[in-house]
């Protein structure tokens, strides 16, 4: 598969499944490219997600993790601010698979 | 997780069952046709890509005689057959050292040997067909470059320089990994391997100044861009983003901080690593190189200092100055480049450091050796200073202290599985399998001292560990950096009292 399908439209993806068209994003997509990875989308995924959307929108990159952690904390109290808490609603890691679901680019390098 | 039963009980270093050909499906995702083109490669294979081939390896021969050195010289002997980490984990019998090379060499004897020539089936020459490219693309993807088994070849072949030469050959003719040069075009564009713009980065840093003075009450700067200043610090990217890396940079910053040694990172040169040394390309790794040195000269510094990073720190110590040299516009009463570590150390002599080690007590700590520090390049001014400098270090900063056994650290240290440009998901499952000789070794050291954490000064090795660690049955966080210890203990002068939250990074 190298496109994701709704409604008849498909927009297309790299071989690990991250958008290649940032604009594509939108809710619905997040949900099917989260069904791929086998997370339903709670309210608290959203959290993540649009926290990630917004700063990205700012920086054109997402946030260090530390960054993440200490927004979480700042908006959604101390038991939300911590590493170990993302990777439960993220388990292969908030970076990669909390960006693939809100549309990012993969963080690459050595991360 | 019968896997981790396992691990309680392997020596790290046992050889396996051979299970022949069980990794050959292991590949990297190819290299888009922008990745390629980016760097001066073809997009695609090309038609002609076998005589291609050949004329590459014809020009390597003649370019690095270690090249020609080392396809001739190996006679069979075995002694690297069970060095490498991947053969350990795979069992894979082309995970052997010289079966890879032999990968290559069978090729090189068809073509430039007279007995290849005339007798290929006397001497194991074979013609370059598209099955032993396959092979090419699978096996120098599974090696990490770490050279654990030169140090054991009697005549010094180094199969890095072998895989180098291989991704060199690939990607000459349109077969490049996607990993390395999709991150290499990003340096070229943007400067660091994430794609970090300069915005996001002095965000970030504004960010840790504001947690740094919350945490000890003290204003430990981290300028970007500072003109003028003693030291340009060249770090990973990954330390401006991932854990534990940052928690090692805020270690970098409090000791210029106490040792009153003004410094700055640049936005130019926002990244240590030269990914162009994975595959080979000495252009690539030139252009990548000499990005340090307009910074250098730009910012008008007097020293170099290079941040926790393994290749880089190869790259650096053993190549900038040929790269991107002479450097004699800097302070050369000082190591052009220096390593974080050594710098720690040198105003640890010189007094000018406090360490309260019980702000450690909660970790009973080892030491990883990154391969690249430990067998490519050195560190202070005595033979093993890049073994003894960081241990020095980390004797200073925690009170429980315990190697891991002797034959998997220092210059026999294993590879952490993901280094050499295999830090990608798709290879996940051979960076796992490399990784177990290094977590067998982790199991015992836990077993016989109560070790919880793991220091490493490598990128790489830190990102690669939280990935895999909890797949032997440790926590994700049990890999720390080498500076995260030191920021943890050093004293800063007028720091409030500590508070029971506000220690700092607690691992």
């Amino acid at each position: 598969m190298t496109a994701y399908v709704i409604n008849g439209s498909s927009f297309e993806h790299d071989e690990e499944g991250y958008l290649k068209n940032l604009a594509d994003w939108n809710k619905d997509l997040a949900e099917i490219i989260a069904k791929d990875e086998k997370i339903d989308l709670t309210a608290e995924h959203w959290e993540v997600v649009n926290f990630l959307r917004e700063y990205y929108d700012e920086y054109q990159v997402a946030p260090a993790i530390r960054v993440l952690v200490k927004a979480m904390k700042k908006a959604f109290g101390a038991e939300k601010g911590d590493q170990k808490y993302l990777y439960q609603l993220f388990p292969y890691g908030p970076a990669k698979q909390a960006c693939k679901i809100a549309g990012l680019p993969k963080p690459t390098g050595c991360v | 997780m019968d896997r981790v039963t396992d691990t309680e009980i392997a020596d790290p270093l046992a050889i396996p069952e051979l299970a022949p050909g069980c990794m050959a499906a292991s590949k990297p995702y190819p290299a888009a046709a922008n990745h390629q083109t980016a760097l001066g490669f073809p997009g695609e294979l090309a038609t002609d890509w076998h005589d291609m081939a050949i004329a590459k390896i014809g020009e390597l021969r003649e370019k690095y005689r270690s090249f020609r050195v080392y396809l001739d010289a190996c006679v069979k002997c075995g002694a690297c057959t069970d060095k490498c980490h991947y053969f350990l984990g795979t069992g894979d019998p082309k995970n052997m050292p010289v079966a890879r090379q032999d990968l290559l060499r069978q090729v090189y004897r068809r073509h430039f040997t007279l007995a290849g020539k005339y007798l290929p089936w006397l001497v194991g020459a074979k013609d370059l067909t598209p099955e032993v490219l396959d092979d090419w693309y699978s096996y120098f993807h599974q090696c990490s470059q770490c050279r654990r088994c030169s140090v054991f070849c009697p005549y010094g072949i180094d199969t890095a320089e072998i895989s180098m030469a291989g991704r060199e050959i690939m990607d000459s003719i349109g077969k490049g990994q996607k990993y390395s040069n999709e991150i290499l075009g990003k340096v070229m564009k943007i400067g660091n391997n994430l794609g970090l713009p300069k915005k996001a980065l002095a965000a970030t840093l504004s960010d840790l100044e504001d947690e740094v003075e919350e945490a000890t009450g003290v204003r430990v700067e981290f300028p970007l861009d500072r003109k003028g200043v003693e030291v340009l610090l060249v770090s990973p990217s990954a330390d401006y983003f991932a854990e534990p890396h940052i928690a090692g940079l805020i270690g970098y910053a409090k000791v210029f901080h106490q040792a009153g040694i003004s410094w700055t990172i640049s936005s130019h040169a926002t990244e240590a690593a030269n990914f162009g040394m994975f595959i080979g390309s000495y252009d690539v790794m030139r252009k990548v190189a000499l990005r340090i040195r307009e910074a250098a000269l730009d910012l008008g510094v007097k020293r170099l200092v290079i941040g926790e990073c393994g290749h880089a720190w190869r790259a650096a110590y053993s190549f900038l100055d040929t790269l991107a040299g002479p450097f004699d516009f800097l302070d050369r009463r000082h190591p052009v480049p220096q390593h974080i570590c050594e710098f720690t150390y040198e105003q640890m002599q010189a007094g000018k450091l406090r360490f309260d080690k019980s702000k450690n007590d909660h970790v009973r700590l080892t030491f990883h050796d990154s391969c690249n520090v430990a067998r490519g390049s050195r560190m202070g001014d005595r033979p093993g200073g890049q073994f003894d400098i960081p241990r020095a270090i980390l004797r200073a900063a925690c009170n429980h202290f315990f190697d891991m056994a002797p034959e998997t650290i220092k210059e026999s240290t294993l590879c952490c599985g993901g280094g050499g440009g295999l830090l990608t998901d798709e290879l996940m499952a051979v960076r796992k399998a490399g990784a177990q000789p290094r977590m067998r070794a982790l199991r015992q050291v836990a077993e016989d001292h109560g070790v919880t954490h793991m220091a490493a000064m490598c990128a790489i090795c830190k990102a690669q560990f939280s990935s895999v660690l909890p797949h032997y049955g440790f926590d994700r966080e049990a890999i720390v950096s080498v500076h995260q210890m030191v920021s943890n203990a050093i004293v800063l002068d007028g720091a409030k009292p500590p508070t029971d939250d506000a220690a700092g990074d607690e691992a």
